[in-house]
């Protein structure tokens, strides 16, 4: 427990992406089974313990705690494990003054005894936890919990809380600890993501394979995971039709659908399984086969057709699903890949072979959830980029240039596939206010609010932009927040409004959350400051009539 | 024992001692003011005459000017103190920052301690706090919430170090509070034998220098701004909190954050801060402090001047003891805690 205490301590506070992955691998190298497997589980799904929760937990501190007293330190902490990791008594240690007060009226007290630790030997290890939890019972959870907290230290029980109440928050993807699985055993990350799913918690097989002591494990009869074959941007470059397969590029979540061993499951393009946010599709699934396509939301507008994104996110990153979302944003997937069907593993083909395979696959499913992605059958290039340009739909992203002699491999190679996304449409906003950045940015203002001018005349937020900026540019624009705050609110300055930035996005949505009523998906920073006036700013309706 | 009528007055402003026509702590201008010590909060610029100890008053004029040489302004050691309007006053080690003191007040039979700020652990920066019993104890209760158990110092302090010697290439930046906090952060680490030069803001340098005139010992100091960037790899360095994410900090080679406070212990505190590394190191005392001092000093009635007063009160209300919170106000918690 220590060292995974110890672990998410670390996490907690580090901000940076490669140096998360170093923690969490060195964990992994230096942990032994089943620990390991446990607490990476915990990282990236966060266990579910029926018995356990923080209204429980609650309760069970006021067995031991005044409640006032958990009140206002709950209050002031703003979380319930973390109130509860600190409040927890200490039984088998005198608090450090007790017993020595009133000594003498001039003795110091001593506080700074050496450390204490009662996991030492026969402490108590993550599994044992995992064990006890999960064995508890809503009548023996509160005693089986109480013991674990007396045996541990404030990190530890803060650990513990964390383990049995899920929400880690320490900002690690399941993505995340693949790729530090791989980096600690020094096997490749695709390899990682295929097993990754096939094993259940605690992964002792995949720990004895990355260590070396073991075959790869046999996949045979699961629903696993196949890593996605990914795109390149296109840029300025041409490609010859000839080589290249065009088809649209749709503006929804690519998934990947698995049928295997009598289960059908899906994922997401970071390898989480998300089949719980879309029964209707898990059920109308039943082929043995896997495919790889953009998982949409119907739209009414569209007679039928598939939605803008803003639809879709309705019915993102939830664990169960009401019957009023399914009516009224009932899922498809567009499929464009077939990656294995009947037992055969379809990958190593050619993508002209897989489609046409995939072409009399289609048909096998239900009509209402799954239809075929069309290529585009263009002239040449000059056509291709014609169509591209033309194409309104609020469903198309762009276009996808495919390969026609490569097979289906995982990760982004050069040359086989390109994405080559609609141009950004673009607007002129006022910069408002100013935060600092995170890592390497912490001392700039670099992460800008922007808004736009109303019929009334007032300025109002319509995003926020983190990205697009050079150093240098960052140096000018920390420099012109500095210069020109006029308000502090907490980390934020509030700046004159005078700057106009070029800003760009992929497209705008309307939204209850802002007052301005849009919201900008991907706003990054289009070109350098504008040499604008604020008041030559776009106006909100002039954003309003991009809205898909 | 003087019943009945109050012969000291807590008026949001600062403790108004009536029958010496004298204010404690005031957070304005007045004509007479007793100061515990030189922390901004509860030392201002402007009074007519400072009592105070020889070191505070040290520190106020190095902050503000006061002089200290002037007549009206009267210095007194540890156990001394004055009398006026028939009030005994004395200074008592609250073991805080250098020259901290409690102030005693005595009158008509009855005794008043106040703390000013005050810490129970050993600080190699400044005397121990002295348990003075009284009648009425006037207390501080910056952290007057049980979540505040302040880890020992040394174990601190090793994290600290093992940051340093983990990333020879980097530096630790420690973020602590001007006065008392750095100069107690650099004694500690010495303490636990860290020799290399410390390498420290210049907004630091001249209470270091005032520090070391009163005998602690701080080592060698260089400043940071006559500092090539490279040679502050594998360094520590002390700067003020509003420093840690300055453009100040841009000469240092990639710090990894630290901060020294109290406040640490709750980690989303931390985070807010952009620290990485949170050293729960406070001048003020924790839970268990303040309510066994509360029982040490055992007093007939307990005042709590700022802080966490409702955490306190409800701990006085629980253990029978009678117990008011007076409400101060101009206290700053954040930064020196």
């Amino acid at each position: 427990m220590k060292a995974f205490a110890a672990l998410i301590d670390r996490l907690i506070y580090t901000r940076s992406r490669n140096s998360k992955l170093a923690l969490i691998a060195d964990y992994l190298k230096h942990t032994s089974d089943p620990d390991r497997g446990w607490v990476i589980a915990a990282l990236t799904e966060s266990f579910d313990f029926p018995a356990v929760k923080s209204a429980m937990v609650r309760t069970l501190l006021a067995t031991r705690v005044d409640e006032e007293l958990f009140r206002l330190s709950r209050h002031f902490v703003g979380d319930t494990a973390e109130t509860a990791a600190l409040l927890w008594p200490e039984p088998n240690k005198l608090l450090p003054f007790r017993g020595r007060v009133g000594v003498g009226v001039a003795g110091q007290l001593e506080a700074d005894g050496p450390t204490t630790s009662r996991e030492g030997e026969g402490g108590l290890t993550v599994s044992q936890a995992v064990e006890a939890l999960s064995s508890a019972t809503r009548a023996t959870a509160p005693a089986i919990l109480a013991s674990l907290l007396d045996r541990l230290d404030a990190d530890g029980r803060y650990a513990l809380l964390k383990l049995a109440l899920g929400g880690m928050r320490v900002g690690v993807s399941a993505r995340l600890a693949k790729q530090a699985f791989a980096q600690a055993f020094d096997v490749p990350v695709d390899d990682v993501e295929e097993l990754w799913h096939a094993i259940p918690p605690p992964y002792a097989p995949l720990f004895a394979w990355g260590e070396g002591q073991a075959e790869r494990p046999d996949l045979a009869d699961v629903a696993f995971f196949r890593p996605f074959m990914l795109a390149h941007p296109l840029e300025d470059a041409t490609v010859d039709l000839a080589d290249y397969a065009a088809e649209w590029k749709w503006d929804g979540i690519r998934v990947q659908i698995v049928h295997g061993g009598g289960q059908t499951r899906i994922y997401s393009r970071g390898g989480e399984e998300i089949s719980a946010a879309f029964p209707e599709l898990v059920a109308a699934f039943d082929q043995d086969a896997v495919i790889d396509g953009e998982l949409l939301v119907r739209g009414d507008a569209q007679g039928g057709e598939a939605a803008s994104f803003n639809a879709l996110q309705q019915r993102l990153g939830r664990k169960t699903v009401s019957k009023k979302m399914l009516a009224e944003y009932p899922a498809f997937v567009r499929v464009y890949d077939l990656l294995a069907v009947d037992g055969n593993d379809l990958r190593p083909l050619p993508w002209t072979e897989r489609r046409r395979r995939l072409e009399t696959f289609v048909p096998r499913l239900a009509d209402s959830h799954f239809d075929l992605s069309q290529v585009i059958e263009a002239a040449d290039f000059d056509d291709l980029a014609e169509r591209r340009a033309g194409a309104r739909d609020a469903a198309i992203e762009g276009v996808m240039l495919k390969r026609r002699d490569a097979p289906y491999v995982a990760g982004r190679r050069a040359g086989l596939w390109y994405k080559w996304k609609r141009d950004p449409l673009t607007a002129d906003c006022v910069m408002m206010y100013a935060q600092r950045g995170n890592g390497r940015r912490a001392s700039f203002y670099s992460d800008y609010t922007f808004g736009c001018w109303s019929d009334d005349g007032e300025l109002l937020p319509v995003g926020k932009a983190y990205s697009g900026f050079t150093d240098e540019e960052l140096k000018w624009l920390d420099k012109f927040v500095r210069d020109n705050t006029v308000g502090r609110f907490g980390p934020v300055r509030e700046v004159e409004k005078s700057l106009v930035l070029e800003v760009a996005f992929d497209s705008i949505h309307a939204s209850k959350r802002h007052k301005s009523g849009l919201a900008m998906r991907l706003p990054r920073n289009a070109r350098n400051p504008r040499d604008k006036t604020a008041e030559e700013a776009d106006r909100i309706a002039t954003l309003q009539a991009m809205v898909t | 024992m003087a019943k009945g009528k109050p012969w000291l007055e807590p008026h949001p402003h600062g403790l108004y001692v009536k029958p010496a026509d004298l204010w404690i702590d005031p957070s304005r201008p007045v004509e007479r003011a007793a100061v515990t010590h030189g922390h901004a909060d509860h030392a201002r610029s402007g009074h007519g005459a400072v009592f105070a100890t020889p070191e505070t008053l040290a520190i106020m004029a190095l902050r503000y000017g006061v002089d200290v040489e002037a007549s009206h302004n009267q210095a007194f050691g540890y156990g001394d103190g004055f009398e006026r309007g028939g009030v005994r006053f004395s200074f008592h080690p609250a073991g805080h920052v250098l020259g901290s003191a409690q102030i005693l007040m005595e009158y008509a039979g009855e005794r008043i301690v106040i703390t000013g700020d005050y810490k129970r652990r050993p600080d190699p920066t400044c005397a121990p706090f002295e348990v003075v019993p009284c009648d009425i104890f006037i207390t501080e209760a910056t952290f007057g919430l049980p979540v505040f158990r302040h880890p020992p110092t040394s174990q601190e302090i090793a994290k600290l170090i093992g940051a340093v010697r983990a990333e020879p290439d980097r530096c630790v930046l420690v973020g602590a509070y001007a006065l008392g906090k750095a100069q107690r952060v650099m004694a500690e680490i010495r303490a636990a034998g860290w020799d290399a030069p410390i390498y420290i803001h210049g907004a630091i340098e001249k209470m270091c220098t005032l520090y070391t005139a009163h005998g602690v010992d701080l080592g060698e100091l260089r400043l940071v701004s006559e500092t090539d960037k490279e040679d502050m790899a594998g360094q520590i360095i002390v700067a003020p909190p509003s420093a840690l994410n300055d453009r100040w900090s841009r000469r240092l080679p990639d710090p990894v954050t630290a901060m020294a406070s109290g406040w640490m212990r709750v980690r989303q505190r931390a985070r807010q801060r952009m620290v990485e590394l949170p050293l729960v190191i406070s001048d003020h005392a924790d839970w268990d402090e303040l309510t066994s001092t509360i029982s040490a000093v055992n007093p007939r009635e307990t005042w709590i001047t700022h802080g966490s007063e409702d955490g306190l009160l409800r701990w006085c209300e629980l253990h029978q003891r009678n117990a008011r919170a007076l409400h101060l106000v101009g206290r700053d918690l954040e930064e020196e805690a």
